[in-house]
């Protein structure tokens, strides 16, 4: 148990690192073949959040990353879509309007991302005005420095003004676990997102490494477990950045299996923030059907 | 958070977590069965006696079978008192006129060359290994060969180097070394003899358990592949007879035996007075302690590793957990939890986590136990994974409420079996956890590093494990207190088993 300044408590239990990871090791040893894989292929699909979020993204930008949200791959038609397209929120009335009535999720980040270096009324409105734009889902980030400093009161706070923004849509909370430096605090950090009001939490913005390594996401995994077993309140789970391969992908499902059971393989539980995932998923699915890979020229940007 | 334990009643949360549950329709894994297309059994195996394969006098045999399928895998010699004594007197020759005359560092070059072919053979020894033995092929693969092959590099090492593992002793080799191991790790436990002994300069007489003989006799197809001088390493096959002519041979210098406690009674009677060396590696029932403070999931995790490693045909097994009060519940359950995606089934496939019981005689022995936990009042808790329909299996099996008293605390189970009891201080969960005719190994789940020290300095056993279990190194010493043997295996210590200072020699 921690006191912060401002006296609020927060009681997590302790985290063996050295016994994390050896429980990754042997998740990761498990061998995933034909229908198991093909199905856990689809089923990434289906979680991804098709992210773009660089200084210099444009509408154009936008629009083809929708496109592909729409179409992931021409060859095949029956493929399940994405969850959601995840942009700025300056770019969110863009892509609502290219993606109008697919039931595609708009996600927009906001909270003065990725830094989170601003004032609260600033994040506030940011959030507003995503929300106003047509925002289906926020993609919020903690005030690190102030969750380091021992200031949990301000970060339970933040959160929860934040989802009282959000109204209606989701709320993803962003650890930033690349900052966070171990385990036990990125377990205390996800108990106190959920407590405060987050319907996902997230591990990372993309912009600092390390990002979504397995122990970090198993240790997220099993606090949303814990919260489960206590309220019988299913939180989400949105690893994000460093996973671009379909073999990673399948491995983070197995860990879902295995640490949440089948109710989390779902979107509207387990999303993965990701920009290449898609293509690899796809050419590993071409790769099942037809048992012959293919360049990687044949799948869209 | 105030409360940490988990909602239970009517309508409890719950996780829908098995894996191969034939109700549950959502993503389960498909099965990866490791392919045996490249291993090669013989329908026929012969004693390895004098870098020869021959029959046996007499030509007896005995069947070796696959524990998953209950099918017949090959014959195999059955070694009577004349075809032991051949074996002796092939090591005695080998040590007198060639191995004990060669220079240390010429031994070391042989006992690395065994090293390196189990490790380029590996992939068929694990295969060979879940196929006679029924152990599921991931620990094969990762543990008992890997582990074999680095028993054998370790012991290379020292085998020109003895004068400095022992200043000023002058280490002498004991002669000839009469050696009985065990079904549960087979190929490992043949190395944790053999490499040791051959390495200090010994020769052997190796007996491999009668349901598990198969990959001791590929090792012996290695040993004659890498050129090792004819009767340094004679291996025959047999039952309880033929080991015990081995253990009694009066031209036996030194016996090694890993096995029960009753056997090891037996040949400690026989021996006594004989002037034979002897270690003895024997049962155990050791206790894994979990108090309020540990870090409870990877708790929960060690805890299944100590008791569900091999189907718990494991003599250091964690057979026995005992969890603090406070957080009982909440172990428990994540216990069960963790227990539901446990996979049983075929050892061949890559996704199985417990495979086949050894052997009839065993599963009996587990049922039998089964039984008695029942009948003694503790309460069975056992997983919904299906299991197939041949061969013997036992589905992961708690044994709740046990008591102090019950027989399932007290005897070795030597399989996936858990008996679970609580206690309120750390003087009770010590006081409990020695309270066992034997003293082999245990196991501490504390976060505090002062904890975790007093504690294991407390407790009457020879291999304790701090926040981790069932952790092998061939540089570590393995032995027990009590009626889990005398002797030490592995590291300086096991090495020092196999010599004796020069004035006595």
């Amino acid at each position: 148990m921690q006191m912060s300044p401002s006296g609020a408590r927060i009681e997590s239990p302790p985290i063996d690192a050295v016994g994390v990871e050896e429980r990754v090791a042997r998740l990761c040893s498990r061998s995933i073949k034909k229908d198991a894989k093909l199905q856990a292929l689809h089923l990434t699909l289906s979680m991804i959040d098709l992210t773009t979020l660089e200084g210099a993204d444009s509408e154009g930008k936008v629009r083809q990353l929708c496109a592909k949200a729409l179409q992931l791959h021409a060859a095949l038609p029956d493929l399940p879509h994405v969850a959601a397209v995840c942009v700025y929120p300056a770019l969110v009335g863009v892509a609502k309007r290219a993606l109008d009535g697919s039931g595609i999720n708009v996600a927009s980040v906001a909270t003065s991302f990725p830094a989170g270096q601003a004032p609260i009324e600033i994040k506030l409105l940011e959030v507003r005005k995503a929300i106003e734009a047509g925002a289906d889902e926020v993609d919020m980030v903690i005030s690190r420095g102030r969750f380091l400093a021992g200031d949990f009161a301000y970060t339970a706070d933040e959160i929860a003004s934040v989802k009282e923004a959000c109204g209606d849509a989701h709320l993803k909370v962003i650890l930033e676990t690349g900052e966070l430096g171990t385990l036990d605090a990125i377990r205390r950090a996800s108990d106190l997102a959920m407590r405060s009001g987050a319907d996902f939490i997230k591990t990372s913005t993309g912009k600092i490494k390390p990002a979504a390594t397995m122990p970090v996401v198993l240790v997220m995994l099993e606090a949303i477990r814990d919260h489960y077993l206590r309220t019988g309140e299913k939180i989400g789970m949105k690893p994000a950045g460093g996973i671009s391969t379909a073999k990673d992908a399948i491995r983070h499902l197995v860990m879902v299996r295995e640490t949440l059971g089948q109710d989390w393989l779902d979107p509207d539980l387990y999303r993965f923030g990701a920009s290449s995932l898609a293509n690899d998923v796809l050419r590993q699915i071409v790769k099942q059907r037809s048992g012959i890979y293919q360049s990687f020229d044949d799948f869209s940007l | 958070m105030t409360d940490s334990t988990p909602a239970t009643g009517h309508g409890a949360p719950k996780l829908r977590l098995g894996l191969r549950n034939d109700n549950d329709d959502g993503w389960g894994y498909a099965p990866a069965p490791e392919s045996t297309d490249h291993v090669e059994l013989r329908d026929r195996y012969g004693l390895f006696i004098d870098g020869e394969f021959t029959d046996a006098k007499g030509g007896r045999t005995f069947e070796t079978a696959n524990p998953a399928t209950e099918e017949k895998i090959a014959d195999v010699a059955l070694a009577s008192d004349a075809d032991v004594d051949a074996a002796v007197a092939a090591a005695r020759r080998a040590y007198d006129e060639v191995w004990s005359q060669l220079a240390p560092r010429e031994r070391g070059k042989y006992v690395y060359r065994i090293a390196r072919v189990l490790q380029e053979r590996g992939r068929e020894l694990a295969i060979t290994e879940s196929l006679d033995g029924g152990k599921p092929i991931r620990e094969s693969r990762d543990v008992d060969i890997p582990l074999a092959a680095a028993h054998f590099f370790y012991y290379a090492g020292w085998a020109d180097k003895l004068d400095y593992a022992f200043p000023g002793r002058g280490a002498r080799s004991l002669g000839v070394a009469g050696q009985v191991i065990p079904w549960n790790f087979p190929l490992l436990m043949a190395a944790w003899k053999i490499a040791p002994a051959i390495a200090a300069g010994n020769t052997v007489v190796l007996k491999p358990a009668e349901t598990t003989p198969l990959t001791a006799l590929k090792l012996a197809e290695i040993i004659q592949d890498a050129g090792v001088p004819p009767g340094v390493v004679n291996i025959v096959t047999g039952a309880g007879e033929t080991g015990a002519a081995v253990v009694q041979h009066e031209d036996v210098d030194k016996v090694a035996f890993t096995g029960s406690t009753e056997v090891g009674k037996l040949i400690r009677r026989a021996l006594a007075g004989s002037g034979k060396h002897y270690t003895l590696e024997l049962g155990g029932k050791a206790a894994n302690l979990v108090f309020e403070d540990a870090a409870v999931d990877q708790a929960v995790e060690g805890i299944v590793n100590g008791i569900f490693f091999n189907q718990g045909h494991v003599c250091c097994a964690g057979s026995r957990l005992l969890v603090q009060e406070s957080v009982a519940d909440e172990v428990i359950s994540k216990l069960k939890d963790r227990m539901e995606t446990l996979i049983v089934g075929d050892p061949l496939d890559k996704n199985t986590d417990i495979g086949a019981i050894n052997s009839r005689a065993q599963l009996d022995r587990i049922e039998e136990y089964l039984k008695i936990g029942e009948e003694e009042g503790a309460e069975p808790f056992q997983t919904s994974c299906p299991v197939p329909d041949r061969g013997y299996w036992c589905r992961p099996t708690l044994f709740l409420h046990a008591a102090q008293s019950h027989r399932v605390v007290q005897e070795e189970i030597f399989g996936p079996v858990l008996a679970v009891q609580t206690f309120r201080t750390v003087d009770e969960g010590i006081a409990m956890a020695n309270n066992t005719p034997y003293g082999l190994s245990g196991g501490v789940w504390s976060d505090k590093g002062a904890k975790a020290f007093r504690v294991t300095s407390r407790i009457r056993a020879g291999v304790l494990w701090a926040n981790t279990y069932n952790k092998f190194d061939p540089t570590a010493p393995f032995g027990g207190y009590k009626e889990s043997g005398i002797g030490r295996e592995g590291g300086l210590a096991g090495l020092h088993a196999y010599l004796q200072p020069e004035e006595a020699a």
